[in-house]
């Protein structure tokens, strides 16, 4: 166990070197932030102050350890648009994000989870085909269309739950199931292969012939067996939602990280750029940390 | 012999039906096992032997599309006529259990070995808590000679060697004082050594519980040590039954004949191994004569009709002309 940690530890600490790199080469390719914060008119003397207060005219290896020694310290700079520290901005927008991801991921098991099982338990029958039905729309309709749908029918049609804003539960519900419905495809179908395979096993057999009433079969002893696969993706897919719920995030003027540093990349404002991509890196490389522990919660064969 | 026998197994069918067509794959069999008697089925792969086990227990696979039909009586009672509930209630577990054939896939590699041998204790009411339940795991692990069985419950299934998960899945088995009790080639997959090992265990929990056995297996010297009568299989039905020492000295039908030469003999002068010239015959499309009429060494002109059973003597019957004849 211990092994599996440190070994986890390192590698996070090496993808999330890579991932400030990678941000840091990226961000400078996009384009010169001095031209869009001054007037076009602006005499070159300006441009060169600017520019030298800002440490942009150095080397950019020599930015680069600048900007790692500063990010070590926490200090990403001041937002070029926003006039406040740019971790601060981060750290202001990200709850929101999380609070979001976390309500559209459990959204999305809350679908699947029942889905891939009852598809698997009665293969062929009508819940089979109403799974398969419901996971595929999610998949194939992009994510602001689901909003923008569900803002007509249960915001302005029905009048049930708000169209924007972030005040309270009923705020959440809307973006969650938005953001939370396209990962339900994979995921009812990764569950539902899983519990096929495990539910035509020889232990699951065993078991009936032991007299194990049908219901513990199915949601104890083989789902558990189903789980592993699921919570590989489950990890990708919590990851992704941190870090692309942008679009839905837009939709419902939902105030989060997504957005920021999307406005953030439009007015090439730097620091906060590199603070949110970097602080989403390192949710992202957590998220699959976390992952590989609870690999080995799950199956005992995988621990140390 | 008792007066009812403990399993009276009469004209079972079992047949799949697949989308290419009708799999006869047991096909109006009839058999009886007494009260702490050891019943050996044996035959080649795919001649029915555990598809006729499964369907006692009625647990083929979910989406195989069986069908089961005939009489399967325990205790006088028929069995297919309850449905799955009851099945799994009343029946699996305290009246017939199931060792598989794969001990290394017979147990569920994420729960504990404690949590699995423990389970059917409750399910079928023997005890009232899972503190009480484990202590009898422990009393049952240690009846099939696992060492400091306390210990051992807490163990995972990948922590045992083969043969001992064959006998905490034997344990298992076990757990509620079945009345029958199945082995579905119960030592293929183990070392010789093993074999040995699991096979006198088996014989010593029928003298301890009187259970009736039977043993399903394609190796017919595994089945002279602990059988008291075999059955022999071939393509769905049963061509030859009779008590060991009757089938071991006397086989009457040719396919038995070449099982039995089909044995290597130590100290024998060295010869080529007597293989069965040949296919099984396709289950969907089976002759109406003989089943191994097709490859028979002594074929005649009658095998195109199907043999009657005729009692060579002794409970010993045979489904060939040959004995017909006589």
């Amino acid at each position: 166990m211990k092994a599996i940690f440190a070994k986890g530890l390192l590698n996070a600490a090496i993808s999330i070197l890579g991932a400030s790199l990678i941000i840091f080469v990226i961000s400078r390719l996009s384009g010169d932030p001095v031209s869009l914060m001054l007037p076009m008119e602006a005499p070159q003397s300006a441009i060169d102050a600017l520019k030298q207060e800002l440490g942009l005219d150095r080397p950019l290896w020599e930015q680069y350890f600048i900007f790692l020694w500063k990010a070590l310290q926490g200090d990403f700079g001041q937002s070029y648009r926003w006039q406040m520290p740019a971790l601060a901005l981060v750290f202001e927008r990200l709850p929101a994000t999380i609070y979001l991801a976390t309500a559209a991921f459990a959204f999305s098991l809350v679908l699947a989870i029942p889905l891939g099982v009852l598809s698997a338990v009665y293969r062929g029958s009508w819940i089979d085909q109403i799974g398969r039905i419901i996971a595929m729309l999610g998949q194939a309709v992009p994510s602001f269309w689901v909003g923008l749908i569900l803002i007509l029918v249960f915001a302005v049609g029905l009048q049930w739950l708000p169209a924007f804003g972030a005040d309270g539960v009923q705020h959440v519900i809307l973006p969650a199931i938005a953001l939370g419905w396209y990962p339900v495809a994979a995921q009812t179908r990764i569950i539902r292969s899983g519990m096929l395979e495990v539910l035509d096993s020889d232990y699951i057999r065993m078991g009936r012939s032991v007299g194990t009433p049908e219901r513990l079969l199915v949601w104890k002893y083989a789902f558990r067996n189903a789980l592993l696969p699921l919570v590989t993706i489950m990890g990708v897919y919590f990851a992704s939602m941190l870090s692309g719920a942008f679009v839905v995030e837009t939709v419902f003027a939902w105030p989060g990280l997504g957005r920021t540093v999307v406005e953030a990349v439009f007015s090439r404002d730097y620091p906060v750029v590199q603070a949110g991509v970097l602080v989403t890196s390192i949710l992202f490389v957590l998220s699959n940390f976390l992952v590989d522990l609870s690999y080995s919660i799950i199956d005992p064969r995988i621990r140390l | 012999m008792s007066a009812t026998p403990l399993l009276q197994v009469e004209n079972l069918q079992t047949h799949l039906h697949l989308r290419r067509g009708v799999v006869k794959a047991v096909d109006g069999i009839s058999f009886e096992v007494n009260e702490g008697e050891t019943l050996g089925i044996v035959g080649e792969s795919g001649s029915g032997k555990t598809m006729t086990c499964l369907s006692i227990l009625q647990l083929l696979p979910i989406h195989g599309g069986g069908k089961i039909a005939g009489s399967v009586r325990l205790d006088g009672e028929e069995l297919l006529q309850l449905g799955e509930e009851e099945m799994a209630r009343r029946v699996r577990g305290p009246k017939v259990a199931m060792i598989s054939q794969d001990p290394m896939t017979s147990l569920n590699p994420v729960f504990t070995v404690g949590d699995q041998v423990s389970r059917p204790f409750l399910y079928h009411k023997l005890v009232k808590t899972v503190r009480d339940a484990m202590v009898a795991a422990a009393a049952g692990l240690r009846r099939v000679r696992i060492p400091s069985p306390e210990r051992r419950l807490k163990s995972y299934p990948h922590q045992f060697s083969g043969g001992m998960r064959q006998r905490v899945v034997t344990a298992m088995a076990i757990a509620c004082s079945p009345r029958l009790l199945i082995a579905d080639e119960p030592t293929t997959a183990l070392d010789v050594t093993i074999q040995v090992q699991i096979m006198s265990l088996l014989r010593s929990i029928q003298n301890d519980s009187k259970v009736g056995i039977i043993l399903i297996t394609h190796d017919l010297s595994i089945v002279a040590g602990l059988c008291h009568r075999i059955a022999v299989m071939y393509a769905g039905r049963i061509i030859e039954t009779g008590k060991v020492r009757d089938i071991y000295r006397n086989a009457q039908h040719p396919y038995t004949q070449a099982l039995l030469d089909a044995i290597p003999h130590l100290g024998r002068k060295r010869r080529r191994l007597a293989a069965i010239p040949g296919q099984p015959p396709n289950l969907m499309d089976l002759p109406n004569g003989c089943r191994f009429a097709p490859r028979c060494p002594r074929r005649m002109a009658v095998c195109d009709e199907y043999p009657p059973a005729t009692d060579v003597g002794g409970g010993h019957t045979v489904n060939c002309w040959l004995a017909a004849k006589q």
